[in-house]
């Protein structure tokens, strides 16, 4: 019995040590890529900064921590005070009213420094709601060798058709080269976040302007046709369950001629200790079609509040730190300006020590030649490149996602695929009221 | 002769199981054998089996980033709670359906067996509101409480099936001799289902440890386990396979050397009643 007693005493006393520390205590949520592990290990310059602010911390895998924060914000649960959340949900959740403002930060933040694409898509009717941490667009990689070889130059800006040339020329199925790889592994953050990109250079859209979807055009036909033509001609065997990791393992390795997908990859494939290519890498803009509109994609992961937090003070204090151009030199003093968080502001590409990272300036036109509010040939009603920032694009994506991966399998041809895609759009967007 | 032909069928079955064993083993010894690799050679192609530079870079990395210990007693906590607080409530349940079965006995048993045919998702937003009102996010009893109610059905079919072989004159016979209820189930029954319970309590630790859907979703920092843990190492935007690897044989070694010490006592559960 004194046992239980004891135990119930300290249990109290742990209870009210707790609740006087949790005054000061933040709780942040983020995703666990490299650029934000690197902020984690910082904290100690923000704690020193702020003795009176202890940060916890919540590192978790983009998919699982999505479900979590979003659970969280929807019923006001309480749990973070911070929460590092992409240019999908920004826009989303800022509507709802589920995100803290940001117009209030400081002066010495410098609003205006902030990449003029990366801000406005992270802006509401005037109201900031995120500080993005950093940001992506995506490109072309390819080897300089294997170009070499096919006897081809690499523009700085190619075409698709330059892109489809070089793919069959560069492909040597016996010793395991292929010409091109790209994302065909299913899901709305996977092969849709590439091929509504891509659609996007060939003159093709999610929606009209009311809201009527598009797969029934002659656009996605092309869009779609090209991709599988070049890929079942160029591409590597089982691309269909391909994704990012997977494609990254295949250019590590030596296998793909050319990659397109995300600029955050650059860092990757240079690294020596991981790479076998690392010096045979070249850049290049996503290729267009002389539309006006390139196939890449713009994506930033921002820390932005929940609204409900008790601690909005202390949150608004370390997303200005983390966000801040003091933080950016932070990081390179401790691990060089290659591994600076990239794509968030102005001044970094103006830094003559950052403009040496050989591909800060191809980040830098990719980011900008990407515009979320006026992602098209054609005028459409919604915000967002490789996603439509309404909140039933996540489920209609995965579905066209499976079946256009189920295309390049080869177990259903372009026709049928997009007029699958077209049916199951239309009647989610007539289920969520947008079309009668 | 007789002999030969019994001797080469022992071979093929010895085979055919040794086979089923490595191929059902297998993902877990390549699990271990990547967290030894660098993240070069985890994606190398063709893979090296064993010929490899053996490094601990990952484990260092792994222990460095993250607290395992935390998830770690968390995780047992949670276990080991969840089963005993589930036994605790079985135990008397199964008791009372093997032995007193009443008119609708079958029908409690279904319906308590539907409860695991709902996806746990459909109930995340309501069951997340009550955590919320009564505080009990982030916390360990929390978690302990869920598991409990999620694997109670399994516990309560297990038990219910090991004391149906007991037969019930031996629980009579202790009536006659003047056992009241309790040391009836305590004195008498438990000690002979103790190769059912042991294996009850064995699969459901199993069970809570390997849990990642409530443990993901209802915990942040202070009671999140090992399946935090892992969840924190695997990435879609990066190759980290090699310390994927060492975070998941960091987190299923514990589970894994229980099984291995405890294997005769699992199966001997399991198939208890399976041969008559």
């Amino acid at each position: 019995m004194a046992f239980h007693t004891r135990a119930l005493l300290s249990a109290c006393a742990m209870a009210a040590l707790c609740a006087s520390a949790s005054a000061e205590t933040i709780t942040i949520a983020t995703v666990n890529n490299g650029d934000m592990i690197r902020m984690q290990g910082l904290t100690k310059d923000f704690t020193d900064k702020n003795p009176d602010i202890e940060v916890k911390w919540l590192t978790m895998e983009e998919n699982v921590l999505r479900q979590r924060v979003t659970t969280d914000v929807a019923t006001k649960g309480g749990q973070f005070d911070v929460m590092t959340i992409g240019t999908y949900e920004v826009p989303i959740w800022g509507k709802q009213g589920w995100l803290v403002s940001l117009n209030d930060l400081p002066e010495s933040y410098d609003v205006d420094d902030l990449l003029p694409a990366i801000r406005g898509g992270l802006t509401v009717d005037g109201e900031l709601y995120a500080a993005p941490f950093y940001g992506e667009s995506s490109m072309v990689m390819y080897r300089t060798d294997l170009m070499e070889k096919a006897g081809l130059e690499m523009p700085e800006a190619p075409t698709w058709d330059f892109i489809v040339k070089a793919a069959k020329a560069m492909t040597d199925k016996e010793n395991e080269i292929y010409g091109i790889c790209l994302r065909g592994k299913a899901g709305w953050g996977e092969n849709m976040a590439f091929l509504t990109a891509m659609s996007n250079s060939f003159g093709a859209r999610w929606f009209d302007m009311d809201w009527n979807p598009q797969f029934n055009t002659p656009e996605w036909k092309e869009t779609l046709t090209t991709y599988l033509d070049v890929m079942n001609e160029a591409g590597p065997p089982g691309a269909s369950s391909n994704g990012f990791n997977e494609n990254l393992a295949l250019f590590q390795t030596g296998k793909c001629g050319m990659w397109i997908d995300a600029t955050v990859a650059a860092s990757f494939v240079t690294n020596p200790k991981d790479s076998q290519v690392a010096d045979k890498v070249g850049f290049a803009l996503a290729p267009d079609n002389g539309l006006g509109k390139r196939s890449n994609w713009l994506w930033a992961w921002t820390l932005a509040i929940p609204a409900g937090t008790q601690k909005e003070a202390a949150a608004k204090k370390f997303i200005d730190w983390a966000t801040s151009k003091e933080y950016l030199e932070l990081v390179a003093a401790e691990e060089g300006w290659a591994n600076v968080p990239p794509g968030t502001r102005t001044s970094l590409y103006e830094n003559p020590e950052y403009q040496k990272v050989p591909f800060a300036k191809m980040t830098l036109d990719s980011i900008n030649s990407a515009d979320p509010n006026n992602p098209t040939v054609e005028p459409v009603p919604y915000v967002g490149v490789q996603f439509v920032a309404i909140p039933e694009f996540q489920g209609m994506a995965t579905v066209t996602g499976q079946v256009f991966s189920a295309a390049l399998a080869g177990s259903m041809d372009a026709d049928a695929a997009l007029a699958a895609a077209q049916a199951a759009t239309e009647r989610e967007m007539k289920k969520a009221g947008y079309i009668k | 002769m007789a002999r030969a032909v019994s001797n080469r069928r022992k071979a093929l079955v010895t085979i055919c199981a040794w086979a089923v064993g490595i191929a059902i083993f297998f993902p877990i010894l390549w699990t271990v054998l990547t967290s030894f690799k660098t993240e070069a050679e985890a994606i190398a192609s063709p893979p090296s089996f064993l010929f490899f530079d053996w490094t601990l870079e990952n484990y260092s990395t792994v222990q460095e980033r993250s607290d395992y210990f935390r998830h770690f007693s968390n995780s047992v906590i949670i276990s080991f709670g969840s089963t005993l607080l589930g036994l605790l409530i079985a135990i008397p349940a199964a008791w009372s359906m093997a032995f007193v079965p009443g008119k609708r006995t079958k029908d409690v048993l279904m319906w308590m067996l539907s409860t695991k045919m709902l996806p746990p998702v459909g109930v995340l937003i309501p069951i997340y509101l009550l955590f919320r009102d009564t505080g009990l996010l982030d916390t360990r009893v929390g978690l302990v409480m869920v598991l409990t109610l999620i694997n109670l059905p399994i516990i309560v079919w297990m038990l219910f099936t090991y004391f149906r072989e007991i037969p019930g004159e031996i629980l009579e016979a202790a009536r006659m001799d003047g056992a009241e209820l309790w040391s009836e189930i305590i004195y008498v029954l438990t000690p002979m289902a103790v190769p059912g319970i042991a294996s009850t309590l064995l699969l459901n630790i199993i069970l809570s440890w390997n849990e990642a859907f409530w443990t993901l979703n209802l915990t942040a920092v202070d009671a999140a386990p090992l399946t935090a843990f892992i969840a924190s190492y695997s990435s879609p935007e990066g190759l980290f396979y090699a310390k994927l690897s060492a975070a998941s044989t960091m987190a299923i070694a514990p589970i894994l050397i229980i099984g291995w010490f405890s294997q005769k006592q699992l199966v001997r559960g399991l198939t208890f009643g399976a041969v008559k």
